[in-house]
Protein backbone atom coordinates (compact mmCIF):
# COMPACT_ATOMS: atom_id res chain seq x y z
CA UNK A 1 0.00 0.00 0.00
CA UNK A 2 1.38 3.39 -0.99
CA UNK A 3 0.39 6.87 0.14
CA UNK A 4 1.01 9.73 -2.20
CA UNK A 5 1.16 13.29 -1.04
CA UNK A 6 2.56 16.47 -2.35
CA UNK A 7 3.43 19.66 -0.62
CA UNK A 8 5.08 22.81 -1.80
CA UNK A 9 6.67 24.67 1.05
CA UNK A 10 8.44 27.89 0.26
CA UNK A 11 11.99 27.03 -0.72
CA UNK A 12 11.44 23.31 -0.28
CA UNK A 13 11.23 20.74 -3.03
CA UNK A 14 8.02 19.00 -3.87
CA UNK A 15 8.06 15.58 -2.34
CA UNK A 16 5.73 12.64 -2.47
CA UNK A 17 5.64 9.89 0.08
CA UNK A 18 5.57 6.31 -1.14
CA UNK A 19 6.58 2.86 -0.03
CA UNK A 20 10.32 2.20 0.02
CA UNK A 21 11.77 0.08 -2.77
CA UNK A 22 15.01 -1.77 -3.29
CA UNK A 23 16.31 1.02 -5.53
CA UNK A 24 15.93 3.52 -2.65
CA UNK A 25 18.12 1.59 -0.29
CA UNK A 26 21.46 3.21 -1.20
CA UNK A 27 20.04 6.64 -0.49
CA UNK A 28 18.43 5.50 2.75
CA UNK A 29 21.76 4.01 3.86
CA UNK A 30 23.48 7.27 2.94
CA UNK A 31 20.99 9.40 4.91
CA UNK A 32 21.29 7.13 7.94
CA UNK A 33 25.09 7.03 7.73
CA UNK A 34 25.16 10.83 7.51
CA UNK A 35 23.24 11.06 10.77
CA UNK A 36 24.66 8.13 12.73
CA UNK A 37 28.14 7.94 11.23
CA UNK A 38 27.70 4.22 10.53
CA UNK A 39 26.94 2.50 7.21
CA UNK A 40 24.72 -0.51 7.83
CA UNK A 41 23.77 -2.01 4.46
CA UNK A 42 22.91 -5.46 5.82
CA UNK A 43 20.66 -3.96 8.49
CA UNK A 44 18.79 -1.78 5.98
CA UNK A 45 18.39 -4.65 3.57
CA UNK A 46 16.75 -6.67 6.33
CA UNK A 47 14.56 -3.73 7.35
CA UNK A 48 13.34 -3.39 3.77
CA UNK A 49 12.50 -7.09 3.70
CA UNK A 50 10.60 -6.89 6.97
CA UNK A 51 8.90 -3.53 6.55
CA UNK A 52 8.83 -2.90 2.78
CA UNK A 53 5.67 -2.43 0.74
CA UNK A 54 2.93 -4.96 1.20
CA UNK A 55 3.89 -6.02 4.72
CA UNK A 56 0.83 -6.23 6.90
CA UNK A 57 0.75 -3.58 9.64
CA UNK A 58 4.25 -2.44 8.72
CA UNK A 59 5.42 0.71 6.96
CA UNK A 60 8.69 1.78 5.40
CA UNK A 61 7.98 5.04 3.60
CA UNK A 62 10.26 7.45 1.78
CA UNK A 63 9.86 11.07 0.72
CA UNK A 64 10.79 11.15 -2.96
CA UNK A 65 11.60 14.44 -4.63
CA UNK A 66 12.23 13.71 -8.29
CA UNK A 67 14.20 10.56 -7.54
CA UNK A 68 16.08 12.06 -4.61
CA UNK A 69 15.09 10.47 -1.33
CA UNK A 70 14.78 13.33 1.17
CA UNK A 71 13.91 11.20 4.17
CA UNK A 72 12.23 8.09 5.44
CA UNK A 73 10.04 6.82 8.22
CA UNK A 74 9.51 3.29 9.53
CA UNK A 75 6.90 1.94 11.87
CA UNK A 76 4.37 -0.72 12.58
CA UNK A 77 1.20 -1.45 14.46
CA UNK A 78 1.98 -3.07 17.78
CA UNK A 79 -0.73 -5.03 19.51
CA UNK A 80 -1.32 -5.37 23.21
CA UNK A 81 2.19 -4.77 24.46
CA UNK A 82 1.93 -4.80 28.24
CA UNK A 83 -1.81 -4.54 27.93
CA UNK A 84 -1.78 -1.49 25.66
CA UNK A 85 -4.39 -1.50 22.88
CA UNK A 86 -2.94 -1.55 19.34
CA UNK A 87 -0.94 1.59 18.57
CA UNK A 88 1.10 2.93 15.69
CA UNK A 89 4.75 2.71 16.63
CA UNK A 90 7.34 4.85 14.83
CA UNK A 91 10.83 3.56 15.39
CA UNK A 92 12.82 5.50 12.81
CA UNK A 93 12.52 8.83 11.04
CA UNK A 94 15.26 10.73 9.31
CA UNK A 95 15.52 13.64 6.90
CA UNK A 96 18.57 14.77 4.94
CA UNK A 97 20.15 17.69 6.82
CA UNK A 98 19.87 19.96 3.75
CA UNK A 99 16.15 19.15 3.41
CA UNK A 100 15.21 19.89 7.00
CA UNK A 101 12.81 22.66 8.03
CA UNK A 102 11.00 22.18 4.73
CA UNK A 103 8.16 20.06 6.03
CA UNK A 104 9.55 16.69 4.90
CA UNK A 105 9.47 15.18 8.39
CA UNK A 106 5.92 16.39 8.90
CA UNK A 107 4.92 14.94 5.54
CA UNK A 108 6.42 11.55 6.45
CA UNK A 109 4.78 11.50 9.86
CA UNK A 110 1.42 12.48 8.38
CA UNK A 111 1.71 9.69 5.80
CA UNK A 112 2.53 6.96 8.30
CA UNK A 113 -0.19 8.28 10.62
CA UNK A 114 -2.67 8.01 7.74
CA UNK A 115 -1.56 4.42 7.25
CA UNK A 116 -2.07 3.65 10.93
CA UNK A 117 -5.50 5.28 10.88
CA UNK A 118 -6.55 3.10 7.96
CA UNK A 119 -5.74 0.11 10.15
CA UNK A 120 -8.01 1.44 12.87
CA UNK A 121 -5.25 2.71 15.12
CA UNK A 122 -5.86 5.94 17.01
CA UNK A 123 -2.65 6.37 18.96
CA UNK A 124 0.85 7.13 17.71
CA UNK A 125 3.86 6.32 19.86
CA UNK A 126 7.60 6.41 19.66
CA UNK A 127 10.62 6.20 21.94
CA UNK A 128 14.00 7.83 21.65
CA UNK A 129 17.01 8.85 23.64
CA UNK A 130 16.36 11.83 25.89
CA UNK A 131 19.63 13.30 24.57
CA UNK A 132 18.22 13.38 21.06
CA UNK A 133 16.94 16.92 21.30
CA UNK A 134 16.52 17.39 17.55
CA UNK A 135 14.11 14.52 17.01
CA UNK A 136 12.44 14.99 20.40
CA UNK A 137 11.69 18.60 19.46
CA UNK A 138 10.36 17.45 16.10
CA UNK A 139 7.92 14.98 17.67
CA UNK A 140 6.91 17.59 20.24
CA UNK A 141 6.23 20.09 17.45
CA UNK A 142 3.88 17.49 15.97
CA UNK A 143 1.84 17.54 19.15
CA UNK A 144 3.27 14.43 20.79
CA UNK A 145 3.31 14.37 24.58
CA UNK A 146 4.81 12.04 27.19
CA UNK A 147 3.11 8.66 27.09
CA UNK A 148 1.88 6.90 30.22
CA UNK A 149 4.83 4.51 30.09
CA UNK A 150 8.31 4.63 31.55
CA UNK A 151 11.13 2.93 29.68
CA UNK A 152 13.36 0.88 31.96
CA UNK A 153 16.63 -0.95 31.48
CA UNK A 154 19.36 -2.76 33.36
CA UNK A 155 22.78 -4.10 32.66
CA UNK A 156 22.82 -7.85 32.11
CA UNK A 157 26.00 -9.14 33.69
CA UNK B 1 13.15 20.02 39.33
CA UNK B 2 10.98 22.57 41.09
CA UNK B 3 10.86 25.87 39.25
CA UNK B 4 11.25 29.07 41.22
CA UNK B 5 8.72 31.87 40.97
CA UNK B 6 11.01 34.04 38.82
CA UNK B 7 11.43 31.20 36.35
CA UNK B 8 7.70 30.77 36.00
CA UNK B 9 7.27 34.52 35.53
CA UNK B 10 9.94 34.43 32.83
CA UNK B 11 8.18 31.56 31.05
CA UNK B 12 4.82 33.35 31.17
CA UNK B 13 6.40 36.54 29.86
CA UNK B 14 8.41 35.00 27.07
CA UNK B 15 5.40 33.04 25.88
CA UNK B 16 3.29 36.18 26.00
CA UNK B 17 5.82 38.09 23.90
CA UNK B 18 6.40 35.19 21.52
CA UNK B 19 2.67 34.88 20.91
CA UNK B 20 2.68 38.51 19.77
CA UNK B 21 6.04 38.80 18.04
CA UNK B 22 5.48 42.12 16.32
CA UNK B 23 3.77 43.80 19.22
CA UNK B 24 5.18 45.84 22.06
CA UNK B 25 3.82 44.98 25.45
CA UNK B 26 4.48 46.87 28.64
CA UNK B 27 5.54 45.10 31.79
CA UNK B 28 2.36 46.42 33.39
CA UNK B 29 0.18 44.69 30.75
CA UNK B 30 1.89 41.34 31.28
CA UNK B 31 1.83 41.77 35.05
CA UNK B 32 -1.89 42.54 35.00
CA UNK B 33 -2.69 39.57 32.81
CA UNK B 34 -0.91 37.13 35.10
CA UNK B 35 -1.80 39.00 38.28
CA UNK B 36 1.79 39.46 39.37
CA UNK B 37 3.78 42.33 40.78
CA UNK B 38 5.04 44.68 38.02
CA UNK B 39 8.10 45.42 40.15
CA UNK B 40 8.93 41.72 40.39
CA UNK B 41 8.31 41.23 36.70
CA UNK B 42 10.57 44.16 35.76
CA UNK B 43 13.54 42.34 37.27
CA UNK B 44 12.70 39.21 35.30
CA UNK B 45 12.36 41.21 32.09
CA UNK B 46 15.75 42.79 32.62
CA UNK B 47 17.29 39.32 32.75
CA UNK B 48 15.40 38.30 29.62
CA UNK B 49 16.58 41.50 27.95
CA UNK B 50 20.21 40.84 28.83
CA UNK B 51 19.83 37.38 27.28
CA UNK B 52 18.32 39.05 24.18
CA UNK B 53 15.12 37.09 24.34
CA UNK B 54 13.18 40.35 24.60
CA UNK B 55 14.14 43.84 23.51
CA UNK B 56 13.23 46.97 25.42
CA UNK B 57 11.49 49.65 23.40
CA UNK B 58 11.98 53.06 24.98
CA UNK B 59 9.83 56.16 24.93
CA UNK B 60 6.12 56.82 25.12
CA UNK B 61 4.20 53.63 24.48
CA UNK B 62 7.41 51.69 24.97
CA UNK B 63 7.66 48.29 26.49
CA UNK B 64 9.16 45.05 25.35
CA UNK B 65 8.91 42.92 22.27
CA UNK B 66 10.03 39.39 21.49
CA UNK B 67 13.56 39.23 20.08
CA UNK B 68 14.21 35.50 19.84
CA UNK B 69 13.39 32.68 17.46
CA UNK B 70 10.34 30.83 18.79
CA UNK B 71 11.10 27.78 16.66
CA UNK B 72 14.57 27.49 18.16
CA UNK B 73 14.26 28.68 21.75
CA UNK B 74 13.32 25.95 24.17
CA UNK B 75 11.78 26.17 27.61
CA UNK B 76 15.16 25.13 28.97
CA UNK B 77 16.84 28.14 27.32
CA UNK B 78 14.62 30.34 29.48
CA UNK B 79 14.79 28.18 32.60
CA UNK B 80 18.57 28.07 32.74
CA UNK B 81 18.71 31.86 32.91
CA UNK B 82 17.12 31.61 36.34
CA UNK B 83 17.95 28.18 37.72
CA UNK B 84 21.19 26.39 38.42
CA UNK B 85 20.68 23.23 36.44
CA UNK B 86 24.30 22.18 36.29
CA UNK B 87 24.20 19.57 39.05
CA UNK B 88 21.55 17.14 40.23
CA UNK B 89 19.87 18.23 43.45
CA UNK B 90 21.36 15.30 45.27
CA UNK B 91 24.19 13.82 43.33
CA UNK B 92 24.69 10.15 44.14
CA UNK B 93 27.96 9.69 45.95
CA UNK B 94 29.28 6.89 43.78
CA UNK B 95 31.27 4.60 45.97
CA UNK B 96 32.64 7.54 47.87
CA UNK B 97 31.27 6.56 51.22
CA UNK B 98 31.73 2.87 51.71
CA UNK B 99 32.37 3.17 55.40
CA UNK B 100 29.94 0.44 56.28
CA UNK B 101 31.44 -2.90 57.11
CA UNK B 102 30.38 -5.77 54.87
CA UNK B 103 28.69 -7.50 57.77
CA UNK B 104 26.33 -4.61 58.61
CA UNK B 105 22.80 -5.62 57.78
CA UNK B 106 21.18 -2.20 58.19
CA UNK B 107 21.84 0.52 55.67
CA UNK B 108 23.62 3.59 56.97
CA UNK B 109 21.87 7.00 56.51
CA UNK B 110 24.25 8.08 53.76
CA UNK B 111 23.48 4.88 51.83
CA UNK B 112 19.75 5.57 51.93
CA UNK B 113 20.40 9.18 50.90
CA UNK B 114 22.64 7.97 48.15
CA UNK B 115 20.00 5.61 46.73
CA UNK B 116 17.30 8.26 47.00
CA UNK B 117 19.63 10.69 45.25
CA UNK B 118 19.84 8.30 42.30
CA UNK B 119 16.06 8.33 41.94
CA UNK B 120 15.81 12.12 42.31
CA UNK B 121 18.58 12.65 39.78
CA UNK B 122 16.71 10.35 37.37
CA UNK B 123 13.59 12.49 37.73
CA UNK B 124 15.62 15.66 37.18
CA UNK B 125 17.17 14.28 34.00
CA UNK B 126 13.74 13.43 32.58
CA UNK B 127 12.47 16.91 33.47
CA UNK B 128 15.47 18.56 31.81
CA UNK B 129 15.06 16.49 28.65
CA UNK B 130 11.40 17.50 28.53
CA UNK B 131 12.20 21.20 28.88
CA UNK B 132 14.93 20.92 26.24
CA UNK B 133 12.56 19.27 23.76
CA UNK B 134 9.81 21.89 23.85
CA UNK B 135 10.30 25.06 21.85
CA UNK B 136 8.32 28.22 22.49
CA UNK B 137 6.55 27.64 19.18
CA UNK B 138 5.52 24.13 20.26
CA UNK B 139 4.40 25.51 23.61
CA UNK B 140 2.21 28.13 21.90
CA UNK B 141 0.67 25.39 19.75
CA UNK B 142 -0.05 23.42 22.93
CA UNK B 143 -1.78 26.46 24.43
CA UNK B 144 -3.92 26.74 21.28
CA UNK B 145 -4.77 23.04 21.30
CA UNK B 146 -5.83 23.22 24.91
CA UNK B 147 -7.91 26.33 24.24
CA UNK B 148 -9.65 24.42 21.44
CA UNK B 149 -10.25 21.47 23.75
CA UNK B 150 -11.97 23.54 26.43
Amino acid sequence: MIWLKKRTTQGAPQARVRGAQQADLDQVIEIDAGVTGLRKPAYWSEILQRYGSGRRQRFFLVADSGGRIEGFVIGEVRDWEFGSPPCGWVFAISVRPDARLGGVGTLLLEAISAGFRKLGVTKLRTMLSRDNQLILSFFRSQGMMAAPFIPLEKDLE
Amino acid sequence: MKLQKNTLLALYSVLEFAANPGRQLSAAEVAAKYRISPHHLAKVLRTLGRARLVAAVRGVGGGYRFAGNAKRLTLMDVIELFEDISAPRRAPAKGAQRRRAATDSIAAPHEVEDALGVVLAEIDEIAKATFRSITLDTMLKLVERRRGAI
